[in-house]
């Protein structure tokens, strides 16, 4: 039974695949209705197989083994590049893969209850299979290709999604804007895969053709250049050290850097970032499915996955480390001036998925507890965040308005919504025995441990605002009286969207207790570290009490402290003026590049092709006037002809 | 009081008979005159196959067979000609194949 899974794991994304074809062709019209129960059953029964995958890994394999259970031959280029489909099994996969089926049936539960009645209800649940497909398939490949194909797949999904309600132009904006931007990054990626493909691929032919000893090929025939095992092995990763890269970088960085930035543009890291907070365009179960617990952590996932090179390069994982830092204080500070909901949890999103890349960074190979944290995070921060998504798209759902300003005083009104979201809210915060504790507490940890003291103490400040904003948005959404007809009217959302914002919130309670580090980095001792848990709890109740303070009272208070802050509230609020530089640059690109360009396109180049044209339309003019439509002048011709042919043939025969 | 024709003189009929209906195609207005000028070199072709018939295999008859089969397959041609002119009349109300040029870019259609 166990080795039936195993083998058979490729059944986990096909269900959502078959699922696509059967509403795809089946369910739409008068059968629409369909659509939801088939999407939830599909991936419900992946969900089942990913839990009996698990226990049996859990079971039989040994702690943190890694296999390619199956695979068939995609296309061979040569013997040692050879790229299959197949599907890996290890602890982050299994986690992945955990973290994606769960959460994408409690999404597609909530969305039969939330999408009920929209015209594109069948087409949806076709996104959002093609998503969860997708998505699948990025997190069980094992070669580099393979991510690659599913990583683009997983970002038409997006695309897909966000321009959802393709009649508002801000939704088909967004989705432009998201596709480009994790396209641009993307080119970079397949830049890396070819280097990493070119590199390794000659290493493998140099140590076939007698230059290292048999030992370091072990079964050469097996090896091929794009998969994880063979990239991340020792060998290879000195072999690519020691090869001159570009800019003074060795080959192994910049193989590394040009990956880094494929996973920041998918994980919107800071400057990639400006896509995520318009995704929010799209429907709201969608954001927490894509844009919140798994796509964007894809980026994450990628460097987890590569984190032998990342560690080997040292530079690169540097470069991950400031980034993330970056990103999760710049984004935080962003989310407590914003007032749409679902642009604080996005911004949210981001300073926690900056959170697990800094935890990445500090990692290293000799303490790669940094590792086990950002999968922790990743893990607890799926379910909160999906959480927090389902219940704002809840709130939504019965206040139609996305303002914070026009809601208020909606904990009586929607009691279990109120409930979960509070949960979340805590959970986020670091509030001990709730699932972002225990996870942030051990990236913080392995911070520290990593003696990465300036990183540590943005974390501990991030933490602080993290608690900051999401009370904030608590308070101003479900304390005090209702600022609007509309929040004064909610009533709570259906059992269908509940029952997954309780599944979520259970999770988020529990999440924390399951050891995921352990099952990450078996072997890995984390030692508990009190002064960092007092100062991550003190963290923590600072940002509530200063929510409270500013917002629970007289709400005059907050706008008092906004306005002595003056410009750089303005400049935090207007997310750093980072969407207006980048407008302004392709603005430039546009004005001293494309512009001359498109001159030249269509002067020149154009100019070529009317010429020729216009020639010849002015011989075919001139030569019309010898189509007469009289039968007898072409029997002229013809004859004229014959007989000059004829007279030809005579005078050559004589 | 005649000589006896020789195969000269039987070439030479029949190349004037081409030439003549050759003539005729290119300069008959009336599209019947056209078709009769066809017939005309036509014939002039199967008169050849019995000149030769006549004077290289003498004893065999399979040119005469084979011109009986031409002259049958020119009626039956001469037929459908005839028909198609009846069907342009009807259309064109003329027969002057100068008029016939209405698939012709920069054709003057008459009607």
């Amino acid at each position: 039974m166990t080795g039936f899974l195993f083998e058979n794991a490729w059944m986990i994304p096909a269900l959502p695949l078959i699922s696509i074809l059967l509403i795809g062709l089946f369910a739409t019209g008068s059968n629409a209705r369909f659509a939801g129960i088939i999407g939830s059953v599909a991936i419900g029964t992946a969900f089942l197989l990913t839990c009996g995958l698990g226990l049996a890994y859990l079971s039989s394999a040994e702690a943190g083994a890694s296999a390619v259970t199956w695979s068939i031959e995609w296309l061979r280029y040569q013997d040692h590049l050879v790229v299959s489909l197949g599907t890996l099994i290890d602890p982050i996969s299994l986690l992945l893969l955990f973290v994606v089926t769960s959460v994408s049936l409690l999404v597609h539960v909530y969305s039969i209850g939330y999408m009920a009645g929209d015209e594109g209800y069948s087409r949806y649940f076709v996104f959002l299979s093609l998503f969860t497909f997708s998505m699948l398939g990025l997190v069980l490949a094992p070669n580099l290709l393979q991510m690659y194909v599913f990583w683009e797949l997983v970002g038409v999904s997006s695309f897909l999604l966000i321009g959802f309600y393709y009649t508002l132009p801000e939704a088909i904006a967004a989705s432009k804007k998201a596709f480009i931007v994790t396209r641009f990054a993307d080119l970079f990626f397949l830049a890396g895969i070819l280097v990493l493909g070119f590199f390794v691929h000659q290493w493998i032919v140099d140590a076939e053709w007698g230059g290292v000893t048999a030992a370091a090929v072990q079964s050469a025939s097996a090896v091929q250049a794009l998969d994880f095992a063979t990239i991340n092995s020792e060998p290879v990763l000195a072999h690519l050290k020691d090869q001159p890269g570009v800019l003074g970088l060795d080959l192994l960085t910049v193989a590394m850097l040009l990956v880094f930035i494929g996973a920041a543009g998918k994980s919107a890291m800071f400057p990639l970032h400006v896509w995520l907070p318009d995704a929010m365009a799209g429907p709201t179960p969608v954001s927490a499915l894509i844009h919140a617990a798994t796509m964007v952590v894809a980026g994450v996932y990628l460097v987890a996955r590569l984190f032998p090179g990342f560690a080997a390069s040292g530079d690169a994982l540097d470069v991950v480390a400031a980034v993330g830092c970056i990103t999760c204080l710049f984004s935080a500070l962003i989310a407590c001036t914003q007032t749409d909901i679902k642009r604080v949890l996005a911004f949210s999103t981001l300073s926690q998925i900056g959170y697990m890349m800094l935890a990445l960074g500090v990692a290293s190979a000799e303490h790669p507890a940094g590792l086990g944290a950002a999968m922790f995070h990743l893990f607890t921060h799926a379910f909160f965040k999906a959480l927090l998504f389902l219940g704002a798209g809840s709130v939504i759902h019965a206040v139609h308005s996305n303002d914070v300003a026009e809601m208020g005083g909606l904990r009586k009104k929607m009691p279990l919504t109120h409930a979960t979201f509070l949960i979340a809210t805590i959970a986020i915060a670091g509030v001990p025995p709730l699932a972002g504790f225990f996870s942030k507490d051990e990236i913080l940890g392995a911070a520290l441990d990593g003696e990465h003291h300036l990183i540590f103490g943005v974390g501990l400040f991030v933490a602080a605002l993290t608690a900051f904003y999401m009370f904030r948005v608590y308070i101003l959404t479900f304390l005090g009286g209702h600022k609007s007809d509309g929040a004064a009217k909610a009533h709570e959302s259906p059992p269908i969207m509940t029952i997954p914002l309780v599944v979520l919130g259970v999770m988020s309670v529990c999440g924390g207790w399951i050891a995921v580090s352990q099952f990450v980095l078996p072997g890995v001792e984390l030692h508990a570290h009190l002064l960092v848990m007092g100062l991550s709890v003190a963290a923590a109740v600072v940002g509530i009490g200063s929510a409270f303070w500013l917002y629970g009272g007289q709400a005059n208070r907050a706008q008092t402290m906004a306005e002595s802050m003056g410009g750089i509230y303005r400049l935090v609020q207007n997310k750093f003026y980072i969407d207006e530089v980048y407008l302004f640059v392709t603005k430039m690109i546009f004005r001293f590049i494309a512009a001359p360009a498109a001159w030249f396109d269509r002067h020149v180049v154009d100019a070529v092709m009317n010429l020729s044209a216009t020639v010849v339309r002015w011989v075919g003019a001139r030569l019309n006037v010898l189509q007469t439509g009289q039968v007898q002048t072409y029997g002229i011709w013809m004859i004229n002809g014959t007989i000059l042919v004829l007279l030809f043939l005579w005078l050559v025969q004589r | 009081m005649f000589p006896t024709p020789t195969i000269t003189h039987w070439l030479t009929l029949s190349a004037l008979l081409f030439s003549i209906g050759l003539y005729g195609i290119f300069t008959r207005r009336n599209a019947v005159g056209v078709l009769l000028s066809i017939e005309m070199t036509l014939n002039s072709a199967i008169l050849n196959i019995l000149i030769f018939n006549r004077f290289v295999a003498s004893d065999d008859v399979d040119g005469q067979v084979l011109v009986l089969f031409i002259v049958a397959a020119a009626a039956a041609e001469a037929v459908v000609a005839l028909a198609i002119f009846v069907s342009f009349y009807r259309h064109r109300h003329t027969l002057d194949v100068t008029q016939a040029n209405h698939i012709c870019d920069q054709g003057n259609s008459a009607s």
